[in-house]
């Protein structure tokens, strides 16, 4: 399903691959355009939010956000690039009170901060755990245990 | 990290420090700790109650957690099939489903009809699975004990069928990549059929057996309500947002798999209570039934896999005789099939909600990241709006009628 084009000064580019709509987001104005989405475009519901790390190369990391719209039935995703060094993103908690502990969750697995977010603390993993797990870096049987061909 | 952590404890020190006055009684902090029998898996919640009456609920996750999204990174594509039964180890097929649909979008190749009609079939008996271990144990936690043994009675037929076709009775992985695992087994009309036949009756009796009680309609009726805006902005979705009067399914919404060849309907309530979410489950097994019947009686005939030599198994026979089918079972076993680079998300209604996989492939034999948009994750979120201001002991009716699986939500 194709959506109508959707207009907004902070998307840069919009795609579509298998009857999917994607749009390239400036992560800076991104609270600007969920609330444009969720307001105007009636995407009232946020399904997820994920990241997706993209090492070596940069913008290390992507944040995706998937929505959707009831009365339109339509699905979107926005999708922003972070930097690798220390990379935050203002929290879609604005909009979408859904978003707590999905960011919760990017946080705890990627390490992106997220800003204004009312409680951000680990979710999956214990609260003192050190690292983060999905970056591809991290190794996949962790640091915890001495396995020799890592 | 560590100034993270001792932030947190500072403020939970903070909330207990409540000195007591005439006017404000004390709270208590009770701790409803993983290993309970009411909280379906390993959830723990940190209560404050005031009396009887809950405050605030805030429940901690993470002590399922295992890692599958960071283990799919590193299995190929055919091998990840394993990974997804055991997420939502209750209803495992709709996980099987929903990561198949979405590598054959990325793929691109066509699923012959035999093997959507297969895959709906096994779905819908997956469903059956799920909700019936949701109505034993949400009975067995308000104090109908027997409901339990009612339910799994029935469903020892299932996990039969399920056996039968796979193998295995929960873990079933029989949902492949390009089709189904194995051609559906001589003689499963008569037992599917056989079961399906009397499954209608059955689900009568769960009904008079609960209805009938008038405990069980006082403790289900007015409980655990919680606004359909709260529900909608916080991510619940599936059976809660239908007992709200939204006949929002994915089945009839966006149909996947061939489902808009079948005639059911989708169960509605309007109460938004314990006992609506408890009335939308019972329809929608009644409706699954339906479905099941509908797909036993017009099975179409054909092969259960599609026709895309490098990326579906060749079989055993051919295998034996044949080069080329020798070479492709070589290379998918050994290397794996590699898929186009690109990202897909699909979406499929689980017993417990919207279950969405969003695949990211950047061109090789493995997934690139598998992002699991799992339903429980979504319905654990409203916890604290659901709980709030109720009793202690309606909370439990309430986490049950939520029908969340901790494998779900901690993946």
């Amino acid at each position: 399903m194709s959506l109508p084009k959707i207009n907004h000064a902070a998307i840069l580019e919009t795609k579509e691959a298998f009857g999917e709509t994607t749009l390239i987001a400036d992560p800076a104005q991104i609270v600007d355009l969920c609330r444009y989405l969720k307001h105007e475009e009636k995407f009232i519901r946020l399904s997820a939010i994920t990241a997706v790390d993209w090492y070596p190369s940069e913008p290390r990391f992507e944040v995706v956000y998937h929505l959707h719209s009831i009365e339109r039935n339509a699905r979107l995703r926005v999708k922003c690039g972070l930097g690798g060094t220390n990379p935050e993103i203002e929290s879609a908690t604005a909009v979408w009170s859904g978003a707590n502990w999905y960011e919760r969750e990017v946080f705890d697995m990627f390490g992106i901060g997220f800003r204004n977010h009312p409680n951000l603390v680990r979710i999956l993993n214990p609260t003192d755990w050190d690292g983060f797990p999905l970056r591809k870096d991290y190794p996949v049987h962790g640091y915890k245990y001495g396995y020799s061909n890592e | 990290m560590k100034k993270i952590f001792e932030e947190h404890v500072a403020t939970i020190a903070a909330t207990q420090e409540t000195p007591a006055s005439p006017s404000a009684p004390r709270r208590m902090t009770l701790n409803m700790g993983p290993q309970h029998p009411s909280t379906h898996g390993v959830l723990r919640i940190v209560l404050e109650l005031e009396g009887e009456m809950i405050v605030s609920a805030e429940p901690d996750i993470g002590f399922l957690h295992t890692g599958i999204e960071k283990e799919c990174e590193q299995k190929t594509w055919q091998q990840v099939v394993t990974l997804t039964d055991r997420v939502d180890y209750l209803s495992n097929l709709a996980n099987n489903l929903v990561y198949a649909l979405t590598v054959e979008k990325l793929l691109q190749i066509e699923i012959p009809p035999r093997a959507q009609w297969l895959r709906v079939m096994m779905t819908e008996l997956s469903r059956l699975n799920s909700h019936l271990v949701w109505l034993g144990t949400h009975a067995l936690d308000i104090g109908a004990m027997s409901m339990f043994f009612y339910c799994f009675r029935e469903r020892e037929d299932i996990l039969r069928i399920l056996e039968m076709f796979s193998g295995q009775r929960m873990m079933t992985s029989y949902i492949r990549i390009g089709g189904v695992a194995l051609e559906a087994p001589r003689g499963w009309q008569q037992v599917v059929g056989k079961f399906i036949r009397a499954f209608p009756s059955k689900v009568d009796e769960y009904e008079d057996l609960l209805d009938s009680n008038p405990i069980w309609t006082r403790r289900t009726k007015g409980v655990g309500f919680i606004s359909l805006e709260d529900m909608l902005d916080q991510g619940v979705t599936g059976p809660m947002i239908r007992a709200a009067g939204v006949p929002m399914d994915l089945r009839k919404t966006e149909p996947y798999s061939s489902y808009e060849k079948f005639d059911f309907k989708v169960a509605t309530h309007t109460e938004n209570d314990v006992y609506a979410r408890y009335r939308v489950r019972l329809e929608e097994m009644r409706q699954s039934a339906r479905i099941i019947t509908q797909a036993l009686e017009g099975m179409p005939e054909g092969p259960w896999q599609a026709d895309a030599p490098h990326v579906v198994l060749p079989e055993r026979e051919k295998m034996k005789t044949q080069m080329e089918a020798l070479i492709y079972h070589f290379k998918i076993v050994t290397e794996g099939f590699r898929v186009p680079a690109g990202e897909a998300y699909q979406c499929v209604e689980s017993p417990r909600g919207e279950i969405g996989y969003y695949i990211v492939s950047d061109g090789t034999s493995k997934p690139y990241r598998v992002h699991m948009r799992t339903p429980s994750f979504g319905n654990l979120q409203a916890l604290p709006t659901l709980l709030k201001g109720i009793l202690l002991a309606d909370s439990i009716a309430a986490l049950g009628s939520m029908d969340f699986v901790l494998g779900d939500t901690d993946r």
